[in-house]
């Protein structure tokens, strides 16, 4: 989209692919990341009792930007027997797997990086690259707790894929596309048409579908949680049994790199959920554009939408992080592959056999 | 080609978050299965029964405070209970009710220190915060009635530094009646949330044989299911004047003397509390609290066993006067050092995740286990 505009007005394939690479990470990784950051201590700090920040601005609103000033003039500590490669890379690598993904999230019919046709395949084979990261990183920082971090962490995201790649597979069995953007599309304008609430197509399919879309949802919610390690699925990262997990060796920006993996990759699958069930970028009441008139309203009344379900979910998932306990690393195993895997199957077959009817 | 495996030794502590102070504990990993665990204790150890021999009496007092830091209140008592049976003397009523309140509303301080880190433990933050909020109450209470927050020097042999502030009774009476609702309020967020119950039902089982052999006191041996509680089985100042419940394990979600049941007999224990807190004000008699201290502690010759039972089990004193200033020797019994002997018999066979809920569950304050 974004692409195909620039390299139309540039006339440069070069110049047109390095601004729609950048853009995401300028535009909104980085805004939403010190925004996070923020929410989610207020949110923690709101929820306990407290204020949370308070001294940076006001309400503490500088505060992120503070921190990552702070982080930004730490020592980079690397440890004697660190491998010292894999300690390097460990980080980029991880960031670079959640970052990708924003490539082809939609944004809105017009912000979309790449709009590519395997478009959530692609995303979920990209976030797979974290996994890699997260490994290197604790295998290179030759420490006992790291390592177990990281395993942990390595177990812990493949075996709840599965789940999330059933899932979406039902609804692109559904809709006949991995597209993001045309899975949007589809759901155009009102909220009876999201998958959450059986699709576009208004027959008696759709009413049999319900149930089993919110089953399907929340498997997905579920099973994101677990993939971006959030409580109660924090196990990798557990502070009180491993200290910070796979990366309790890492300081300065290397640490935020994986910080500010995290809370993109928070959103990127905060994003799969709203673009696969809750209608993308559409708004859920109509547009505001449509009724005055006015055509370029309506991007950026999408792009509001977007981010205000993204968000949303997000807020959730750090509402459950300030509130349940942390599950152990063998009922993690088997919530997944005793419950959700064999629920996402049936979910699966029956609304393969529900399209088909 | 054969595969070999060997096991791993993983050092927790003396710097990890979860080891409530400077423990150190040697794992040793068969993948993540604990095979054996080491305690190392003696970080913190300060030489407090050598620096009794070379105080006089009420100078003890201020470092049994820091002991158990949590529950100072509970060691004064059981020191100054010792002093007082070697010198013979009776204290007045008014001091042994304000003892006991003390006493009582340090053990809820203490008890929401032990469940709040162990929510922790498990990976619940939030109720962490609520405990210490209600436990900040209790501390203000303390300040206005001794001035100090943590470490006391309140109870002194034959009195109290202080009488009661005028507001205290007000302000406990108020804190009781707030702290109810918040009570209900982490039961419902904490200990009936099913991953919780996960995590801690089943895990770490202690027999009450084994509790026995190992001479485990306190909320662990309750748990286990034996009614033994010295309040009321070797009573001491005035307990026996108020009317309260033992609660004790039943393996309500689980096996009886499971992680859980340790918990959950100290949720109820901080409610026995209150009663117990709630009479002594209804009937707190009128008096003067420094009448009966001695002018100069001078016990004869002789030796006692004083006892009391501290949030974490049975303190005891025993203290062997020579007929000067300073006791000859002050030996004791910290239910920490003790119960904490228990934990490679409990992680044996568990996961690295189950150490931190079952060291959790045992409750320990290092400034005890190494005095």
């Amino acid at each position: 989209m974004i692409y195909d505009f620039l390299n139309d007005l540039t006339g440069s394939p070069f110049i047109a692919g390095t601004i729609t690479a950048l853009l995401p990470l300028f535009a909104f990784i980085l805004p939403f990341a010190l925004f996070a950051v923020l929410l989610e201590r207020k949110v923690a700090g709101h929820m306990q009792d407290r204020l949370g920040p308070m001294r940076v601005g006001y309400h503490g609103i500088l505060q992120t930007v503070a921190d990552i000033i702070k982080l930004i003039q730490k020592e980079d500590i690397i440890a004697r027997n660190n491998d010292k490669l894999l300690f390097n890379i460990a980080p980029v690598l991880t960031f670079a797997g959640s970052y990708a993904a924003f490539a082809a999230i939609p944004f809105s019919s017009v912000f979309l990086g790449a709009n590519i046709d395997l478009g959530i395949f692609y995303i979920i084979a990209v976030t797979g690259l974290v996994v890699a990261g997260i490994l290197m990183a604790g295998w290179a920082s030759n420490n006992k707790y790291s390592l177990l971090g990281a395993m942990r962490s390595a177990a812990q995201i493949i075996s709840y894929e599965i789940p999330t790649i059933l899932v979406v597979l039902s609804v692109v069995m559904l809709t006949g596309t991995m597209s993001l953007y045309d899975l949007s599309e589809s759901q155009s304008s009102y909220f009876w048409n999201w998958y959450l609430l059986g699709g576009p197509e208004f027959e008696i399919q759709k009413f049999l579908l319900i149930p089993f879309m919110l089953i399907g949802f929340l498997i997905i919610y579920i099973s994101t949680l677990a993939e971006v390690n959030r409580t109660p699925f924090d196990i990798p990262e557990a502070e009180s049994e491993l200290v910070s997990g796979y990366h309790t060796e890492y300081s300065g920006m290397k640490f935020a790199m994986f910080f500010l993996a995290e809370y993109a990759n928070m959103f990127a699958v905060s994003a799969i959920l709203v673009a696969l069930f809750l209608g993308g970028y559409q708004s859920p009441f109509g547009y505001l554009g449509n009724l005055l008139n006015i055509n370029w309203l309506i991007p950026l009344e999408q792009f509001f939408w977007f981010t205000f379900k993204g968000i949303f979910f997000v807020f959730v998932q750090m509402w459950l992080r300030w509130t349940l306990p942390r599950l152990r690393v063998d009922q993690l195993m088997a919530a997944s592959w005793k419950y959700l895997i064999p629920i996402a199957f049936f979910n699966l077959l029956i609304i393969g056999i529900i399209s088909i009817l | 080609m054969s595969v070999r495996t060997e096991e791993m030794v993983l050092n927790m502590g003396p710097q990890h978050p979860s080891t409530h102070g400077v423990l150190r504990l040697e794992l040793t990993l068969d993948g993540e299965i604990i095979t054996k665990v080491v305690p190392h204790i003696g970080y913190l150890h300060r030489c407090f029964e050598k620096h009794c021999e070379v105080m006089s009496y009420p100078q003890v007092i201020p470092y049994t405070d820091r002991m158990d830091y949590l529950a100072a209140m509970g060691n004064e008592l059981g020191y100054v209970i010792g002093v007082e049976k070697l010198l013979r003397i009776q204290v007045p009523e008014r001091v042994e009710y304000i003892r006991v309140i003390m006493a009582e509303l340090q053990r809820i301080a203490s008890h929401l220190v032990a469940i709040g880190t162990y929510g922790a433990d498990i990976g619940a933050f939030t109720p962490f915060l609520y405990c210490f909020r209600d436990r900040e109450r209790i501390l203000n209470l303390f300040e206005i009635t001794c001035g100090a927050r943590l470490l006391y020097n309140y109870i002194w042999v034959g009195g109290l530094s202080h009488d009661l502030h005028p507001d205290f009774v007000r302000l406990t009476k108020e804190f009781i009646k707030e702290f109810k609702p918040n009570l209900r309020e982490l039961n419902n967020l904490l200990t009936y949330n099913k991953i919780f119950i996960d995590r801690t039902a089943n895990v770490g089982i202690l027999p009450l044989e084994t509790a026995i052999n190992f001479g485990v006191t306190g909320p662990m041996l309750r748990a286990s299911g034996l009614k033994w509680d010295l309040r009321k089985d070797d009573t001491y100042s005035v307990y026996n004047k108020f009317d309260f419940d033992i609660p004790i394990g039943e393996g309500k979600m689980g096996t009886v003397g499971d992680s859980w049941d340790r918990y959950y007999v100290r949720v109820l224990e901080m409610e026995e509390s209150l009663k117990i807190i709630e009479q002594a004000i209804e009937t707190l008699p009128d008096g003067d609290v420094t009448s009966a201290i001695p002018k100069k502690i001078k016990p004869p010759v002789g030796h006692v066993y004083s006892r009391v039972e501290n949030p974490r089990g049975e303190l005891g004193y025993f203290i062997i006067s020579d007929g000067s200033t300073s006791p000859f020797r002050v030996k004791v019994r910290a239910p920490s050092f003790v119960n904490l002997q228990i934990m490679d018999e409990l992680c044996r066979g568990h996961l690295v995740a189950d150490v931190i809920a079952i060291l959790g569950s045992v409750d320990i304050v290092l400034g005890e286990v190494d005095r």
